[in-house]
């Protein structure tokens, strides 16, 4: 998700903003490139954050080629937002949109899901029947969400019972809120955590984990609800010095903490939960959850033969260069946002710096030269630990911290600054890398 | 984000409060900037009588403009977290303050008319 801008939109936008004018002297519009002419056939599948970002820049680029996308989903999401809709502070509609407002003249919609990819004949046939045949394919179709891998889970279940799953969409992140709502009213036990697969936004989970204590604590009610976190291994983040700083927040706010815990299994009726652990299952009595299944490639890439052979195995991330994002066995096949089999990144803000590294490489090639692009891994996360306050955690493929603004806004500290950035400044700034603006 | 453009600012604007009330205070902005430029040209001078009241009146607008920010954004006072935070928030309220100085001198001027020696 939204590993938000985070979709990291505008950062550098953002400090502007606060700057004043003084910003916008210093910046002029992005240099438009020349077009290259082109009768290429490029097919993108996926009409998400990624692969409309690509679609507009592309058709922007490019005169003459062929461009389809193909995505059977009507409502565009805006995921980043979903954290906020199931902490009580947007609606629902503050995420949805339509796929059809952001895809750009010239290009073609296939308004259906793909049923098969053949990548030897560079073929996509969809759900309805259709064919399309491509010189160029780019794979946006993000993740797929493994409701099942939850025994006793299903998604009627949100928003009763204590059960919350802001992951499944907006309408459901606004019933999670509601769960949400009434826990932190009547008290008990309430269990986070996350999946033991990859995923998307890694830091969602501690986000709405934070939020519930803050949230409970506002209401007066912090004495009568106890918080735990399960994270799926030794850490409750990828990168050790943000598990540190978690771990400090956590002990501070008194939110308590279980390591190798992975959710299997629910009864939502006994609310009861089931996690695996290195010791055996451990069964836990709740009062709320908040479920974030497994993820995986949908099933149409897994068969495809795009995806590793040598890792991720259960999960099937395609098998791309993590700095070129061009497929290692079929170099016309280029991938952009979750579905890359790369080691970081399954956030909006990487998928806007997948855009030209892809777009980059796909031109060079039309063109008969070397791209020169790298993507180096980026990675950003606005950590919210409470209404008001959030860290701007940034990092690359090294576990490096990578600040936008050295000196000036610190990730590891808790700042307005950054509450504001994933509150107002995101949403624009992920709309336009959606136009292929930014 | 590497680049920003001038229309990405407008974007986040436009978001931050809303395209109506922001496009609506651009207006307001730009009407009395108008304005206060219109009354030095017609009086040829400054007022200081009229400054002073104006100056006087800068704490009002600088809260004015914090209270506003703080109301849009979820958040309060308490969540200030560091330098960053304290000197974007000083920003809002010399830019609150500033505002309102000029708007308290053009209403005095409209009101009033040119000072008489």
């Amino acid at each position: 998700m939204t590993r938000v801008l985070e979709l990291a939109a505008s950062r550098r936008g953002f400090l502007g903003l606060a700057a004043g004018g003084a910003a916008l002297a210093a910046s002029g519009g992005a240099v438009q490139a020349e077009r290259v002419r082109t009768t290429a056939r490029i097919a993108i599948l996926g009409a998400g954050a990624g692969g409309t970002a690509i679609a507009n820049r592309l058709a922007n680029r490019l005169e003459g080629a062929t461009i389809t996308i193909v995505d059977g989903r009507q409502q565009h999401w805006y995921q980043p937002g979903f954290t906020l809709i199931a902490a009580g502070l947007k609606s629902a509609r503050y995420s949805i949109s339509q796929t059809a407002d952001w895809l750009p003249q010239g290009v073609t919609w296939v308004p259906e899901y793909a049923a098969a990819l053949d990548p030897e004949r560079k073929r996509i046939t969809t759900t309805g029947g259709q064919v399309v045949d491509y010189d160029y394919l780019i794979v946006a179709t993000g993740l797929s969400l493994d409701w099942d891998a939850i025994e006793g889970f299903s998604l009627d279940q949100v928003g009763q019972n204590g059960v919350s799953a802001h992951y499944a969409g907006p309408e459901y992140a606004e019933l999670s809120w509601r769960a949400l709502d009434r826990f932190t009213d009547q008290g008990g036990v309430g269990l986070f955590g996350r999946p033991a697969t990859e995923m998307k936004c890694a830091g969602a989970p501690l986000k709405i984990t934070f939020l519930a204590e803050d949230i409970a604590r506002r209401k007066g009610n912090r004495e009568r609800v106890q918080i735990v976190y399960n994270a799926q291994n030794q850490a409750l983040f990828g990168l050790p010095i943000v598990h540190h700083k978690v771990r400090q927040l956590f002990d501070e706010r008194g939110i308590e903490k279980r390591y190798d815990h992975v959710l299997t299994a629910i009864d939502a009726q006994r609310r009861v939960a089931t996690y695996a652990t290195p010791e055996g299952d451990v069964q836990t009595d709740y009062d709320f959850i908040n479920v974030i299944p497994p993820q995986r490639a949908p099933s149409v890439i897994r068969e495809a033969g795009l995806s590793w052979g040598d890792r991720w195995l259960d999960q099937g991330w395609i098998e791309v260069d993590r700095e070129t994002l061009r497929h290692l066995r079929y170099p016309e096949i280029f991938g952009v946002g979750d579905i890359l089999g790369v080691p970081k990144g399954k956030t909006a803000a990487s998928a806007k710096w997948h855009q030209p590294v892809v777009e980059d490489h796909l031109v060079a090639e039309i063109q008969g030269r070397e791209g020169t692009a790298r993507f180096n891994g980026y990675t950003s996360c606005p950590m919210i630990t409470r209404i008001g306050r959030a860290m701007l955690v940034e990092f690359d493929y090294n576990d490096n911290l990578t600040p936008s603004f050295p000196g000036i806004i610190a990730p590891l500290e808790e700042l307005w600054i950054s509450w504001l950035m994933k509150e107002i400044a995101l949403k624009p700034t992920y709309n336009a890398m959606l136009r292929g603006l930014a | 984000m590497k680049d920003l453009t001038f229309a990405t600012l407008i974007a986040v604007w436009e978001e931050m409060f809303g395209a109506g009330v922001f496009w609506a205070m651009v207006l307001v902005a730009a009407a009395i900037t108008a304005l206060y430029v219109h009354v030095l040209i017609r009086d040829r001078k400054m007022s200081m009588r009229k400054f002073l009241l104006a100056q006087l009146s800068m704490p009002v607008g600088a809260v004015a403009a914090v209270w506003f920010v703080l109301a849009i954004t979820s958040s309060s006072l308490a969540d200030m977290g560091g330098p960053i935070d304290v000197l974007v928030l000083l920003g809002i309220a010399g830019v609150g303050a500033v505002g309102f100085a000029i708007l308290v001198y053009v209403v005095q001027s409209l009101m009033r008319g040119p000072e008489r020696e």
